[in-house]
Order: C-alpha cells, then structure tokens, then sequence
C-alpha cells in the first residue's frame, strides 16, 4: 500500500516526467509522444519507488533492469532517467540531435541507465527472458521489468518468449502490455485486435492481472502481487491513454508519432499544473 | 586422420570453455541433438538453454545473457541462423554492441538431404553486412576447436558456419589459429587459391596437386575468417602470384570471392576467378553429388586456376 504521501510524491513524479516528455519532444517538434505519455505513471512507480537502482552508480551489478521493449518510448524513460540524476536535465534537449546519447528509441550504449537497446519491436520480451534466466541461475535478487506495447504485441516473438518464460518459471520476470488500445493505423481494434490479451497471458502460464495504467496505487498493488510469485512470470496488463494528459493529443489517434512546436508543448505543460 | 565428428569437436571444446569460465552457456532452438551439444546440457543443466522452436527468441534470449554478462553460445542451422533472425542478430545482438556468439551449421551443400529450404548459400553475405561483425568458418577440427576458443575470447559478437559431420585434419594437434589471419597451406608462386571452410579447404589442396601435375605451382590459404579479411595476407599474395582463385560453399555474391575481391578492386586490381554458388538455389542430393552439380570441387578450381593463368599470361 502507498502512503498518501507516497503518492503525492509519485503522481508528482509523473507530473514532471510528462512536462520534461512534452518540452522535450515539442523542442524537437516531432516524435512518438502518446505511447510516451501513457507509461508515465508506470515509469514514475517503477524508477519512484519500486525498482532497486542508484543512479550514482547506474551499472550496480545488482540493480533491477527494465527493458523498454517499445523502444520508441524513449524519450519519457529518458526524462524518469534524467529526473532521477542519471545524467544532465540539459542533455534531454539533445534528442534525436546528430551524435546525441538519446536517440528516438532505446540504446543501451549511448544512454546512461538505459539497460537494453530496442526499437525494433517485438525483441525486447527475449531480451528480458534472457536476463531473467541469467539473474535466476546467478541466483541474484533482483527483477527484470518489461513493457511492450499493446500493437507490439501482434510481434510473433513475443509469444516464442511468452513460452519460454513459463517453461522456465521465470518468476523475477515482470511484464507490462501498455493496452493503450491505438496503434500506427488506427484503433488496435480495427486494425489487428488482440482479443482477451490478459486470457493469452494466463492461457501460456503466465501469472496475470488487469490494472488502470494511470492508477499508482493499484498499480503498485499489482507489482507486489507479481513479486509473490514463485514460479511464474508476471504480465499486468495497463489500461492505458495514448497521450495521457496533454488534451492536445490525449486519445488521438494520430498521436504515435506526432507533429507539435514548442508552444503547443507550453501550454500542455501549463495545463498539467 | 581425424574422424570425429566436428560437431563432437565443438561440444567438448565448449565444455572445456565452459569448466574454466561460468560465464559460457549453450543456447539452442531444438537442434541440440543436430548441433551435438547433449554433452553440454547433461554437464552444465542450468547452462544450456533450449528455447524449442523458436529462432528468434533463441538471439534475444542469448542477447539478454550476454547483457547479463554471459557469453552465450547459440546455434542453429545456418538458414534460420542467418536469413530467418537477420534483425534479431542485427539488433537485438549486434546492434546493441553485445557478445553472442552465433553459430550456423550445416553451411551450403552440407545440408544435403535437407535441401533447399536448409541449404545457405547467403548467410555469410547477409552476415558480411552486420558491422563490426566477425565471421569465421573453420576448415578441420583443430581450427574448429581453435576458432572456437578464440570466439570465446573474442569481445563482440561472432558468426561461424559449422560443417557437423566428420572430416579429415589439415592440422596438426595443437596449431594456433587467430581470427583474421589465415593460414598458408602451401606455398606458390603461379597462382593463389584462397579457400574457406571444412570442403572447399580440402578440395582446394587437392586442387594444388592436380595443378602441380599441370606444371603449375599453386599456393593455397584456408581463410577461416572471412571478416575481418587478412588483407595483408591477400595482398602479398595477390603481388607474389598475379591472380587469384576464390573457393567456397556458399554464393560468391556475398561471400569469399566477393570479399577477396572488394579489397584487390580498391588496392591491388588482381585477375580472380570464383568457385561456388553462382546466383542458385539449393536442393537435396548427396554432400557428393551436390560437390558436382555445383562445381564445388578440386577439378573444377584446377579448370578455373589454369584458364585464369592462362588469360593472365596471354594478357602479360
């Protein structure tokens, strides 16, 4: 359970990982801001509160890892990361810049505290598993995080890793499908539904649960659920808002890589308060 | 003569890795029993991990151990290893500056019965294209065992195409090896047939035989790694005998003879000629009978060697 201070200080957290997103995109002018916004609570509880990192020392050995298997969500991790003391709040104004450290999608040799390189959708969930499987023999304590995307999750090979993490009862293993219910083309419905995707889950093994994305608190109540199990990987699917919290974007559906100026991103960041 | 089986070879050279460093695993996608890695599993359980039928999850997951700080070992049949996890090796291994050492086996003809959907005569061109990729194919099982250690050793990710069946040594026990440098099997001074992997090496020092019959002085190089290329090596070949012959299983679109000739073309504009796959699919038919309808064999690069000295000559 979060304290009510607890919970201030996350939805804070939030609150300015989706101003530094907005600022940082909008300077830009263009890129992926509504599959951003949506894990911005997700990204704020993880490096917030649950996940063992130290941002003083962001190989630590021993750290939880979090792969960002929709890599083009990169710009809010890289926000949560700078907002933490990664690195410079500055170098947010870098993205996408020639030579810059924050590339469009996650790359685990340019970005202080970026743990595995992704982009090329539907590979991160193996890359996870590998890492899972790897803490499991090495006897480590520790959790491998994963999010993929709910149109990522049409991506074969995340169900060739939807197998393997249950046969080998990777229990430190913790996913999340960011069911923001758009993709690219339109609607997930319209285009390529996933049907009862938590059903999917449960149906290879793993050990499921359905939480509104924006719900720290039962967000956070599902995270301990999964850290008690002991044979199986964990998916919880997050209901989502593609473009959570700019009304100038928020549940649009041509917000997956969008177009915006620095104004447009001001006054976002001004109605977030 | 050696006759165990080259896949054995990589096993046991594997163990042997793998009782010195922790850090080496086995990864496989239900051909453990093709690859010969049983061994492995039943001496390190937690260590080998089969991933069933699933390529793709077989290079991520290896990208994740290797992350983890592993050195993992992941094989396939040389099509999926190449043509099938392209992006996945790209990305997810290569990409991401990681250490996955991926192995194709049954490289070219030696897929034989499996035939054409099996048969990769691309995947060390599709791999040429990775970069900073290092792309190995050793010839007999000591520079098997050798180039295997040396893959271990190696920072960043390796290819090596891995003939399974048994073949004769071309090495003495014990011959040390290093990636990107070949090996001059016998020296000449008429023409330079550079060979790769555990049939054309061999046909190649057959070839020199037949050519010497011919009144020709061949020399010959097993180029085990086809990238990074030992372009001193070419070099001082190509000047020392003026022309060059290309030996491989596998398309010269993209692969030895491609290779071998980007550099001469910038460096040293040499006569070559090329033995291997010319723009065909493969099929199924004996290892020996697929050597013949391909070409793939010592006639056919002694044929290719004295029409290209000849025309060197005439052209002199």
């Amino acid at each position: 359970m979060l304290t009510s201070q607890q919970l201030r200080t996350l939805s804070d957290f939030a609150k300015e990982i989706r101003k530094k997103t907005l600022y940082t995109i909008g300077n830009l002018g263009v890129g992926h801001i509504g599959g951003a916004l949506s894990i911005a609570d997700l990204l704020a509880l993880l490096y917030g509160k649950v996940m063992h990192i130290d941002p003083a020392n962001p190989t630590w050995e021993d750290r939880d890892l979090l792969v960002l298997s929709k890599g083009h969500a990169g710009p809010a991790l890289y926000a949560t990361l700078a907002l933490k003391g990664f690195f410079p709040l500055s170098e947010l104004d870098t993205l996408n810049q020639g030579g810059t450290n924050l590339p469009s999608h996650c790359d685990r040799t340019k970005t202080v505290g970026i743990d595995m390189t992704t982009g090329s959708l539907g590979q991160g969930l193996s890359a996870a598993c590998g890492l899972a499987y790897a803490g499991k023999i090495d006897k480590k304590d520790r959790y491998v995080y994963a999010v993929i995307g709910d149109g990522e999750s049409q991506e074969g090979q995340n169900w060739e890793a939807a197998f393997f993490a249950a046969h080998y009862k990777l229990a430190n293993l913790i996913a999340f499908t960011d069911n923001n219910k758009m993709q690219i083309d339109g609607m997930t419905d319209d285009i390529m539904s996933l049907g009862d995707i938590e059903m999917k889950w449960k149906s290879f093994g793993w050990f499921t649960q359905r939480v509104d994305g924006h719900d720290l608190a039962a967000m956070d109540g599902a995270i301990q659920k999964a850290q008690e199990q002991s044979d199986k990987p964990s998916m919880i699917i997050l209901d989502t808002i593609k473009g959570k919290g700019a009304s100038f974007c928020e549940n649009k559906v041509t917000n997956h890589n969008m177009n915006f100026d620095l104004q447009t991103a001001k006054a976002a960041i001004a109605e977030l308060g | 003569m050696e006759t165990k089986e080259m896949r054995a070879v990589y096993c046991d050279t594997l163990i042997e890795l793998a009782q010195a460093d922790d850090r080496i695993m086995v990864v496989e996608a239900d051909l453990m029993r093709a690859s010969g890695t049983m061994a492995f599993k039943q001496r390190f359980p937690d260590r080998a991990v089969d991933v069933g039928v699933a390529e793709a999850n077989l290079v991520g997951v290896s990208a994740g151990l290797s992350a983890a700080g592993k050195i993992p070992f992941a094989a396939t049949f040389g099509c999926f290893a190449s043509r099938r996890v392209f992006d996945q090796f790209f990305i997810s291994a290569n990409y991401a500056r990681l250490n996955v050492k991926l192995v194709g086996t049954d490289p070219g003809i030696s897929a034989a019965f499996n035939g054409g959907t099996h048969m990769p005569f691309e995947d060390i061109g599709l791999m040429r294209m990775i970069p900073g990729l290092t792309i190995i194919e050793p010839s007999d099982p000591v520079s098997l065992k050798a180039l295997v250690k040396a893959c271990a050793e190696h920072q960043g990710c390796t290819y090596m195409r891995l003939h399974r069946k048994a073949v004769p040594a071309l090495y003495e026990e014990g011959e040390s090896f290093t990636l990107g440098k070949g090996k001059v099997l016998g020296d000449g001074s008429d023409v330079t047939i550079i060979a790769l992997g555990a049939i054309m090496v061999g046909e190649a020092i057959k070839a020199r035989e037949l050519l010497k019959q011919k009144g020709l002085d061949a020399a010959v190089i097993d180029m085990h790694t086809v990238k990074p290329l030992d372009e001193e090596l070419v070099l001082s070949y190509a000047k020392k005998t003026g022309c060059i012959v290309t030996a491989e299983n596998h398309q010269t679109a993209g692969g030895l003879g491609s290779a071998v000739a980007n550099f001469l073309s910038q460096n040293y504009p040499t006569p070559m000629a090329m033995v291997g796959i010319h723009d065909e699919f493969g099929q199924v038919g004996t290892q020996s009978w697929l050597a013949e309808h391909y070409r793939l064999t010592a006639e056919e690069i002694t044929r290719k060697a004295l029409t290209l000295v000849q025309g060197t000559r005439r052209n002199a």
